[in-house]
């Protein structure tokens, strides 16, 4: 996989930007070139809070092969206090604790090496908050 | 718009087909067909596939068909909708005909997905690759998080998703085209081993090479085809996001309502005129969920269907009566057109030991990704 495909990511990945649209207000992480509530192409650049609740979840127990030594492992959406909703792994913890409504910091981690090459791909996770 | 009609219908059986290349499931699916049709020619193929490329590294997949069929020069296009490749191919089938360009068309589905190919890698990538795969989501996983918060919103339980699994195998222990023509028992289901929790491995549909392919003509032309056409009555196709994470609620499936209500508006006929669907059941989970956006039972109710026998085999309303894709078998761009062969059979009376008494209208509903895109069609006896 050619790393510009990593480079372009950085600022959604590496710092949670997301776009708040100055046509309806909508706030679309990752950025987009078209808001999808109103169509607006107009934005204001915002980072999220690296905090969030778990809408909903799963544990992993059948991974893909870059995830084979992390299986079983805990997935969840996630939403900010912004609302802004992502997909993240939820770590430090029993995976099976992992249920809606859980409380979780976001963390900048390491997600896995990808391919031949180990293109280090990272990212954020969920820590439970106690 | 002309009225459409199905005339002719062929498929594999389905399951772990090591004799058979891609190019073959086409073949055999396409020959039986126009045989069952009695048709010589064709003006045009559609051919529903999601992955050849990832599975068998084929793409170009249209001419590939036509050619192996001793069809070259016939116009020949690969539809991709992920998993409702095979809807979106019959829907662009029938939009040929219905509109006058052609009075011959097949629409197919093919899938090899037993020559080698990381399985759950490629199923995958229908869902977002930069926003949801790269965390390390599997397909089951995502299903596995709209069953979690089907169970939260609805209080829908692992035995009810496992009722979907034990009526699906019984259906399908009667077809004999069925990748797993066998009963489950609901302890069997809940002893099965964990892939995504909450679901289990006979929560899920299989991993299936097949094809299927139906003959489509205007209705005006079928008597020269069959004396038993069954007219197409609607067509509807809709989207949804693509990643789960972009949905307000994971457990409803908008996409699938959308679809539905516009092949409804076509055909004029609402989801209590419907009887019997073959809806999108790649996991336990995704029929309870579908029964509900299409309108076979009102939202939060799909959980009790299976166990209370509604949607079986002498129910109101009968659902995967083929088996569904958890016992019948999922090759992900056929599942759409072997969806509309079994109502193309219960229609015309030909189901057998499935046979739902007196079927005069049917609906099938086909979905790709985890619900980003769906394929509502509807069925009416034709004689």
């Amino acid at each position: 996989m050619p790393s510009p495909r990593y480079t372009r990511e950085i600022p959604n990945r590496y710092r949670l930007e997301a776009a708040r649209c100055k046509g309806c207000d909508k706030l679309v992480f990752p950025a987009r070139r078209v808001c999808p509530g109103c169509r607006g192409t107009e934005f204001e650049t915002t980072e999220l809070s690296r905090s969030g609740k778990v809408v909903t979840s799963t544990v992993i127990h059948v991974p893909p092969t870059d995830f084979l030594r992390e299986a079983p492992y805990a997935m969840a959406i996630v939403e900010t206090p912004e609302g802004a909703r992502l997909m993240a792994q939820v770590v430090d913890c029993d995976p099976s604790s992992v249920l809606p409504g859980m409380e979780v910091a976001l963390e900048f981690r390491l997600l896995r090496r990808e391919g031949l090459s180990g293109i280090l791909c990272y990212g954020h996770k969920g820590v439970p908050v106690t | 718009m002309r009225e459409v009609a199905i005339v002719g219908a062929g498929m594999t059986r389905f399951g772990e087909l090591w004799d058979s290349s891609l190019r073959d499931l086409f073949v055999e699916a396409a020959s039986a067909a126009l045989q069952s049709a009695g048709a010589d020619h064709l003006d045009s193929i559609y051919v529903g596939n999601m992955a050849g490329g990832q599975f068998v590294g084929q793409e170009h997949i249209g001419p590939l068909c036509a050619d192996h069929f001793g069809m070259a020069g016939v116009a020949a296009t690969r539809v991709e909708s992920a998993c409702a490749s095979g809807g979106a191919a019959l829907r662009a089938a029938y939009l040929e005909v219905a509109s006058g360009a052609s009075d011959l068309v097949l629409a197919a589905g093919i899938e090899k997905m037993n020559d080698g190919a990381d399985v759950t890698e490629v199923l995958a990538t229908a869902s977002d690759q930069e926003t949801e795969v790269y965390h390390g989501i599997t397909f089951p996983g995502l299903y596995a998080m709209i069953a979690r918060a089907h169970m939260t919103a609805f209080g829908t339980t692992e035995e009810d998703m496992s009722w979907v699994s034990v009526k699906n195998h019984r259906h399908g222990a009667m077809n004999p085209n069925a990748q797993f023509r066998r009963e489950v028992t609901v302890d069997e289901v809940m002893a099965s081993s964990i892939v995504a929790e909450p679901l289990r491995l006979l929560h899920c549909s299989p991993v299936t090479d097949g094809g299927a392919a139906v003959l489509l003509c205007p209705l005006s032309e079928a008597k020269k085809y069959t004396d038993r056409p069954v007219k197409i009555l609607g067509s509807g196709m809709a989207t949804g996001t693509l990643a789960l994470a972009d949905r307000a609620n994971p457990a409803v499936l908008d996409s699938v309502q959308l679809a539905a209500e516009r092949a409804c508006k076509e055909a004029g006929v609402g989801p209590g005129d419907i009887d019997v669907a073959e809806v999108h059941d790649c996991f336990s989970i995704a029929e309870i969920c579908c029964i509900e956006a299409i309108g076979l039972v009102d939202r939060g109710q799909g959980g009790s269907a299976a166990r209370s026998g509604m949607t079986a085999l002498g129910g109101k309303v009968p659902i995967n009566t083929s088996g569904g894709l958890k016992s019948k078998g999922h090759p992900v761009g056929t599942t759409g057109v072997a969806q509309a062969i079994e109502i193309f059979e219960q229609l015309r009376g030909d189901a057998g030991d499935r046979q739902v008494r007196d079927a005069r209208t049917g609906l099938t509903q086909n979905m790709g990704g985890s619900g980003a895109s769906s394929v509502v069609h509807i069925f009416e006896r034709g004689f």
